[in-house]
């Protein structure tokens, strides 16, 4: 098991990477990235067999991700080079003309680590399970994982997907919702409530587990692998995460106000000084 | 009907159904390559799927009524290496699930082969819900989409064989009726290649789909009067022969358009473009005026939207007065 103390730091590191990549282009969504640092590390870092230095679109005896929630794409991107797959460096084109990284995750401009476009919602687990029957199809015993959004889960395409997992028994496949409550107009209960969520996917006939605290790191990697426990056996796996919007930023946390706005010269720097630099910024 | 006293120059010896010419394409290419997988939406007799379905039961994937997450599906297939056939009618191939075939198949490059039957008038009774006349224009704007409209159960089932071999994103269309059967068992498929199925010097007749047998019937009524009409039959409309349009204008000057879709965004759309940026020519369409279907019997639908073959002959005397 990597270490979790080296891991908090790499946490810390793609935190600053977010607001600094949002406010250099003054667009962006900050709060639903800062939420899911956690989790990308926990994946990138310690759960999924991934080869970074040689990244190959079909991903042959490899786990395999996908964001279905493309606009948190800061935190995608800053995990992806800061676990290899591009220079760091890169993370300063975020948005900007012929960047590889674009507002919202694309395989369009060759990006080493995305495997499918996302960014209009609801469209990733549909590919997640295409991807998990190849893996069957090919013998390959590889594992492959997908992100959600919660208000994502109000896009009808998702509960198609759900129904189709289950009865197929795709059981090579993780999927995880960022259960934060918010959506760009407000707190999900008041925009269109998701009722019992864990209710909801059992009935579709998911195993499914919650991580109480989806930004306490050791939490979400001891989810995950709870998670890998129940593969194999029949059914889709889905683990709910309660995690933070805004997670690090003390003034972009208990608000919705952060999904996709960017900070300004002066909120950055309140938002760095409370979080360390622990690799070298970009 | 003068049509009965003339000779074309193509003959056949059945009349069979695009669909089935993909049916049996996709068993065909099923059994050529391990790598090709299907997919549908709960139409599989109506696609003529079955026969893959019996074949290959772990390469076939029924999804039930949902076809935002077929394409979805089919996407994630190619993820490792499998070639994805889709398969339901054309209304929910593309309007229904445009966003998902935008996104996750266009966008993201993905090597789909979206497969749409029971496309135009011709699927007759069940009416304007399932009559999509909108589905080439809203799949040839789409970058990288190739967009295939096949003629009869041969081409049809050449085309199915011929897009597994291609890297890419495909559309597919065919229909429900059956049709004469008239192009070779044995013909070659090659995508964006038009095939000159008459030559002549007076007009040019530019069809795809089932209206070009009606362009053949059409050039035999045309000879009796005397006009020599070119036919040109479009299976490929995205990536469009222009070299074969604009060698057969430069001889003939005027063109008719024919095609079982709206006018706007169609076969008759993307050869205007064409001609208007290369050599201006007359053109006259045929094809549905801004306008849905109905019920009423294939043969019935053509003729109230002016799909016919005399239409067709109609079209081109307009055109010839304007050359």
């Amino acid at each position: 098991m990597a270490d979790i103390a080296q891991l908090n730091k790499l946490c810390s590191q793609v935190r600053r990477d977010i607001v600094r990549m949002v406010h250099a282009v003054n667009s962006g969504h900050p709060g639903g990235s800062l939420g899911c640092v956690e989790y990308f590390v926990a994946l990138y870092g310690e759960i999924m067999n991934h080869n970074p230095k040689a990244f190959s679109m079909d991903g042959k005896g490899e786990d395999l991700f996908f964001l279905s929630n493309g606009h948190i794409s800061p935190v995608f991107y800053s995990v992806l080079a800061r676990t290899g797959y591009f220079p760091v460096d890169e993370l300063k084109t975020f948005r900007k003309l012929n960047t590889r990284l674009q507002g919202h995750p694309t395989t369009h401009e060759h990006l080493p680590g995305v495997r499918v476009a996302s960014g209009s919602l609801g469209q990733g687990m549909s590919v997640a399970i295409g991807a998990a029957l190849t893996k069957k199809l090919n013998g390959d015993k590889s594992i492959v994982y997908s992100l959600h959004g919660d208000g994502e889960l109000q896009e009808g395409q998702i509960w198609e997907a759900a129904m189709y997992a289950a009865a197929n028994k795709v059981d090579n496949y993780i999927a995880a919702v960022d259960y934060n409550g918010r959506q760009i107009d407000g707190d999900v209960d008041n925009i269109l409530t998701l009722g019992n969520l864990k209710a909801k996917f059992e009935a579709f006939g998911w195993e499914t587990l919650e991580v109480a605290n989806g930004n306490v790191l050791e939490d979400v990697i001891a989810g995950l692998k709870k998670a890998q426990t129940y593969l194999g056996k029949g059914k889709p796996v889905m683990v709910l995460l309660h995690t933070e919007m805004g997670c690090g930023v003390d003034y972009m946390t208990g608000t919705h106000k952060w999904h996709g706005k960017a900070p300004n010269d002066e909120q950055l720097q309140a938002a760095l000084c409370q979080i360390e630099e622990t690799e070298k910024d970009y | 009907m003068l049509i009965e006293t003339m000779t074309t120059k193509y003959t056949f010896t059945e009349k069979k159904d695009t669909r089935s010419g993909f049916g049996v394409g996709l068993l065909e290419v099923g059994k050529q390559n391990a790598d090709v997988v299907a997919l549908c939406a709960d139409l599989t007799e109506s696609l003529k799927m079955d026969a893959f379905a019996k074949e290959f039961p772990n390469r076939f994937f029924q999804v039930g009524i949902a076809e935002a997450n077929m394409i979805g599906i089919a996407a994630g297939l190619t993820i490792g290496g499998k070639i994805p056939f889709t398969g339901t009618f054309a209304n929910f191939s593309t309007g229904r699930v445009y966003d998902q075939i935008r996104q996750s198949v266009a966008y993201s490059g993905k090597n789909v082969k979206i497969c749409a039957s029971h496309a135009g008038l011709t699927l007759g009774e069940d009416g304007a819900t399932h009559q999509i006349l909108e589905d080439i224009g809203l799949m040839k704007m789409l970058p990288g989409m190739t967009v295939i409209n096949t003629c009869d159960f041969n081409q049809t089932k050449a085309a199915t064989i011929a897009i597994a071999k291609h890297n890419g994103p495909v559309y597919l269309r065919f229909g429900r009726p059956a049709v004469p059967n008239f192009t070779p068992a044995d013909q070659k498929f090659e995508i964006g290649k038009a095939v000159t199925l008459i030559e002549g010097t007076d007009v040019t007749i530019v069809a795809t789909g089932h209206l070009v047998w009606k362009a053949i019937e059409a050039e035999a009524q045309l000879a009796q009067l005397g006009i020599s009409a070119e036919v040109i039959n479009i299976h490929t409309i995205k990536p469009l022969d222009d070299a074969a349009i604009l060698k057969s204008i430069a001889k003939t000057k005027c063109v008719v358009t024919a095609e079982e879709h709206q006018m706007h965004g169609g076969l008759g759309d993307s050869v205007a473009q064409l001609l208007s940026r290369k050599s201006p020519t007359p053109q006259e369409f045929i094809a549905v005026n801004d306008s849905f279907g109905e019920s009423g019997t294939p043969d019935q639908l053509m003729t109230k939207y002016g799909l016919d073959t005399t239409d067709i002959v109609s079209a081109v005397h307009r055109v010839l007065k304007r050359k």
